[in-house]
């Protein structure tokens, strides 16, 4: 089977390294899936879940903004925060969502509602991305 | 004759001071390998960035009006970006990088002002009436990137807003664990020469070249403050490592000069009592 080669960097680390079958990303204009022999490629991407196919197994990770390059058989994705689904720290993106949640609701003047709604999106990304690969871990015996 | 208690106490207050000089000597070690690791840990992200760029700025120029970031205007006001530690007891380390920044700025025929970063560069910029624009103190050990984007913010804000026309960033560069060097270089505005022109790819850009460039850009200067912090850190504890060395080797130095000194004021202790006792018998008999 081909194979892409994705890697996702941060500023302060290599977040991921692996040959995969499918990249599915959160484009600024829309998800999009990359496959090897994809066309050279740059786009934005917005907060949200980036879902991967490894070895027939699909895991999924959360990126909060950046970019992407395709370029010949690898996949480059430069992210402003990236964590993989068991680095997600589930009772902090809760805390989050609740902040977030009562600052919308206020409705007060000096609350800046783009940034608390963004706030609300990014929390909730990261819940389901850690929900999900609750689901998938093995029944421990 | 310096009387024998009161070295002996001396010799007892520079073991002490020793033991302490040779725990931050190794705190700093530890220290400064983890700010070593830090940056190169950050060194893929930048030459991506880099890399990235280098292929926006080949790009044939779209609609002719070009990025705030990158225009260039007559310079009636300087910001410097001035990097410097929380903390002394290490070396000429803040000194040089005051040093450097001070006659930077006296050579200059425009106002500049000061963002600072760490407490020793404000103190002393402070203390000689520099007009500081902002202030950032205490900076982790390890900062992550968004600990240090506000700091970019403030001079991207005042570059855009047109309060300042040329920013220049000043901190320790890391050369090796005995070299450090304070340097001061130009951050705004981005001069798109300096991206070596790579291989041309032919990219789709989505939404299209000119916004992604405009939200890299920003990014790219996040990245050099960035940089910039993270390679002071390794100076500082580095610097720091080499004068806690030297402090600690002194000391050893003196508590050896003291004994001797002790050792012989005791022998003549002895010899004189002998002397006395010798005496004594002599005058007896």
């Amino acid at each position: 089977m081909l194979k892409t080669r994705l890697e996702i960097i941060t500023a302060e680390r290599v977040v991921y390294s692996e040959d995969v079958e499918i990249v599915v990303a959160p484009g600024i204009i829309g998800e999009l899936g990359v496959l090897p022999h994809h066309a050279p490629l740059m786009t934005m991407i917005q907060p949200g879940e980036l879902r991967v196919r490894r070895d027939n197994v699909e895991e999924s990770m959360f990126v909060s903004g950046g970019f992407l390059e395709v370029r010949g058989d690898k996949v480059v994705v430069l992210a402003d925060v990236a964590e993989r689904a068991d680095e997600i720290d589930v009772a902090r993106a809760e805390a989050a969502k609740h902040r977030a949640e009562e600052r919308i609701a206020q409705h007060a003047v000096e609350i800046d509602h783009a940034r608390a709604e963004a706030a609300l999106r990014r929390s909730m990304v990261r819940l389901r991305v850690a929900e999900k690969s609750k689901k998938r871990r093995p029944p421990t015996v | 004759m310096i009387p024998i208690r009161i070295i002996r106490r001396r010799i007892r207050s520079i073991k002490s001071t020793a033991k302490i000089t040779k725990a931050m000597e190794m705190i700093a070690a530890s220290k400064m390998r983890q700010a070593q690791l830090r940056v190169l840990a950050a060194r893929p992200y930048s030459e991506k960035m880099r890399e990235v760029l280098a292929n926006l700025a080949a790009q044939p120029r779209v609609e002719g009006e070009s990025h705030p970031l990158l225009q260039h205007r007559e310079v009636k006001h300087i910001t410097v970006i001035h990097v410097t530690a929380d903390r002394g007891l290490c070396g000429g380390l803040n000194a040089n990088m005051n040093r450097r920044a001070a006659s930077f700025i006296l050579e200059q025929k425009v106002p500049v002002n000061l963002v600072t970063v760490g407490r020793k560069g404000r103190d002393f910029m402070s203390r000689y009436g520099r007009d500081i624009r902002a202030e950032f103190t205490p900076i982790s050990d390890k900062p992550a990137l968004v600990d240090t984007t506000p700091i970019s913010r403030v001079v991207i804000d005042d570059y855009t807003n047109k309060l300042t026309d040329e920013i220049y960033l000043g901190y320790t560069q890391f050369i090796s664990t005995v070299t450090q060097r304070p340097v001061l270089q130009k951050l705004l505005p981005i001069e798109p020469t300096k991206f070596e022109r790579t291989a041309n790819i032919d990219y789709i850009y989505e939404p299209s070249p000119s916004v992604v460039l405009g939200e890299l850009l920003p990014r790219y200067i996040e990245m050099q403050v960035y940089h910039a912090i993270l390679e002071s850190i390794a100076s500082e504890q580095s610097a720091r490592m080499v004068a806690m060395r030297n402090a600690t080797d002194n000391a050893n130095e003196m508590i050896d000069d003291l004994t001797l000194t002790y050792n012989k004021a005791r022998q003549e202790l002895i010899t004189k009592e002998l002397l006395d006792i010798a005496g004594g018998v002599v005058t007896q008999t």
